[in-house]
């Protein structure tokens, strides 16, 4: 396990993982001051941004003193040079979940970012072009959310008339 | 007669409205914002202040010189259904935009239904041109958070088995490859080559592509009786051809003109737009999963990572042509290395009881049936696990809950990553080095769009 940097912002929780040195829980205000303070440390990459729906698990095992939200944000950050790896879980809300856009750090991050939002529904503030990037456009919910009944839609194509 | 089948002007507006990905399309300038266009020719940089603002770029353009065209989704160059939409100045590309997800069948929602001992046919169905390292991931994550070791002898199996498909996959590559570039023969020649890894992975799994081999606690089979002499011929005959394929292609000026120094990539911005595999290689970092934080048993062979200069179409072809003979010299050490035992955990939560023992025990018989309805339980837990596949790295981010299936299993794709360096690279190009980006930067739309 290793330590955050100085320049991190007090007070983030952190914890041991699987496969990775370190995992980070800070809350939304502390999210991109946090993985900034990274990427100065010599994080160079997001490899992986991805969101969880834990609108089953309310009560899951987190540390002593995380808020607990419906939705989480989870970024896998890489150091090419010390060959370490970080993992940072925000808490991103209940009902509207939101957090930064890690876009001006890591440009990389923008797919991944438009694909959380699209299965999801999580926003990104400041993200250049939040659109989905996998569902139709005109797609109503977010497929990988837990309450979007999978079957719920019969299996259709455009052409054919019909409810959504 | 039906509406359907009359052309009329209606009709085409309708279809235009139907097919139409609206805000994921490439838009005119008027209607575009300013970061959004510094992102669509590529700007990366421009966090790190050494790089262009994103409103001075082409402001002189208006959208009445311009063109903005179709490139796919069903082109015969586009590899899948990847469409892309390009703004042109005459011949000469100016913004990109790839709109993907034609291809998507929700995998990932689907991995969240199936039990851990079925996923492996979910994964193996993402990268079809890698279905081996897809299943390696993923189960490795699985094992991980039961707490399981494998066998030595499987974690060899699996590496050899990984290499093989490593290069089938990028013998598919050269073979695309030397399509795109006009060079026919080369696709022969590559998908001849590829049939031999095949015809071993028939005769190993059951089955050519999408194996279901490599399963949670081991591998699905033990490798066939005499499979030194055939992994042998394999090697032995490629890396033969490796050396026709330097004839055909490396020396030949046209293919060299085409590839020489076209469409560059700094490692700067490869890092900035996270991309993995050859195409970061190609920029001069030596970044190779299998070398950085060694998986399997990587440490215990030998072999060489492939690293570029430039950045170019060249230095990724180069790249993967020469990963061709270094998996051939991992295979051939996993022949003289490979150790004897069990090929898959005797952890019988995750293992059946074997055939014999079905028909002359009940209990036997109930724990087969358990383990292939329900499953097996994982603990709770969370992790994130990374291998180097032929396109980048590949990470399985897997969260469990304590039941039979995972609460939550997301791909980190790695061609999913790497398009986004699409606009970068063909900024300022022609039309014709766009179809060698596409080319080049090489993404399965499987696993794109999952």
């Amino acid at each position: 396990m290793i330590a955050l940097s100085p320049s991190a912002p007090p007070g983030v929780l952190t914890s041991e993982a699987h496969c990775a040195d370190l995992c980070c829980y800070p809350t939304r205000g502390q999210y991109f001051a946090l993985v900034a303070s990274f990427k100065a440390d010599d994080f160079e990459m997001c490899v992986d941004l991805c969101g969880v729906d834990y609108l089953e698990h309310p009560d899951r095992a987190l540390p002593q003193g995380v808020m607990r939200t419906r939705f989480e944000v989870v970024v896998n950050l890489l150091s090419l040079s010390k060959r370490q790896r970080v993992r940072v879980r925000v808490q991103a809300g209940d009902d509207e979940p939101e957090v930064d856009s890690l876009f001006v750090l890591f440009p990389g991050t923008e797919a991944m970012e438009r694909e959380a939002f699209d299965l999801y529904g999580v926003l990104f503030t400041n993200h250049p072009d939040l659109t989905r990037i996998l569902m139709p456009e005109e797609w109503e919910g977010h497929p990988l959310r837990k309450d979007y009944g999978s079957g719920r839609v019969p299996v259709q194509f455009k052409e054919a008339p019909g409810p959504r | 007669m039906s509406d359907d089948t009359v052309r009329t002007v209606e009709r085409f507006d309708r279809l235009t409205a139907e097919t139409s990905e609206g805000a994921q399309e490439l838009l005119r300038r008027d209607v575009t914002k300013a970061p959004e266009i510094g992102r669509e020719v590529g700007s990366v940089l421009r966090v790190d202040g050494h790089s262009f603002d994103p409103n001075s770029v082409d402001y002189e353009r208006r959208d009445d010189e311009t063109m903005i065209i179709n490139m796919g989704p069903s082109h015969p160059s586009t590899h899948g259904v990847l469409r892309l939409m390009l703004e042109l100045d005459g011949e000469f590309v100016l913004r990109t935009k790839p709109v993907i997800g034609y291809l998507h069948t929700g995998m990932e929602k689907t991995g969240e239904e199936l039990s851990y001992v079925q996923g492996a046919t979910n994964v193996t169905r993402m990268d079809y041109l890698s279905p081996v390292i897809n299943e390696l991931c993923y189960s490795m994550a699985v094992e991980k958070l039961l707490g399981i070791d494998v066998p030595e002898r499987a974690i060899w199996i699996r590496m050899m088995m990984s290499e093989l498909n490593r290069m089938s996959s990028h013998l598919v590559w050269m073979a695309t490859n030397g399509m795109d570039l006009g060079s026919t023969s080369m696709m022969i020649y590559g998908l001849r080559e590829r049939e031999l890894i095949l015809a071993f992975f028939e005769k190993t799994a059951g089955l050519r592509l999408n194996l279901n081999y490599v399963r949670p606690g081991g591998v699905a089979a033990d490798l066939p009786d005499g499979w030194q002499d055939d992994v042998l011929v394999i090697c032995d005959t490629i890396y033969e051809r490796t050396f026709e394929y330097d004839q055909l292609l490396t020396g030949q000026p046209i293919f060299r003109q085409r590839l020489i120094g076209v469409a560059p990539m700094t490692a700067e911005e490869a890092l900035a737009l996270c991309v993995t595999g050859p195409l970061l290689r190609s920029t001069g970092v030596p970044w190779d999963l299998r070398r950085t934080m060694p998986y399997l048993a990587y440490d215990q062979v030998e072999f060489d990572v492939i690293v570029g200069t430039y950045g170019d179409n060249f230095d990724r072809y180069a790249i993967r042509l020469n990963e061709i003979r270094e998996s051939i010299r991992i295979v051939r050490q996993c022949i003289d290395m490979m150790p004897t035992g069990d090929y898959r955990s005797q952890d019988p939560k995750v293992t059946p009881p074997p055939r014999a023992r079905i028909g002359e025990s009940m209990e036997a018989l109930i724990h087969h049936f358990k383990l292939f309805t329900e499953g097996f339980h994982v603990p709770a837990g969370e992790v994130y696990m990374a291998v180097e596949s032929p396109r980048g790295e590949l990470g399985c981010y897997l969260v469990a809950d304590g039941g039979p299936k995972p609460y939550r299993m997301h791909t980190r794709a790695p061609s999913f990553v790497n398009l986004q360096a699409v606009p970068l690279l063909m900024r300022g190009g022609m039309v014709s080095d766009a179809i060698t980006v596409i080319s080049t930067v090489d993404p399965v739309m499987g696993e794109v769009d999952r």
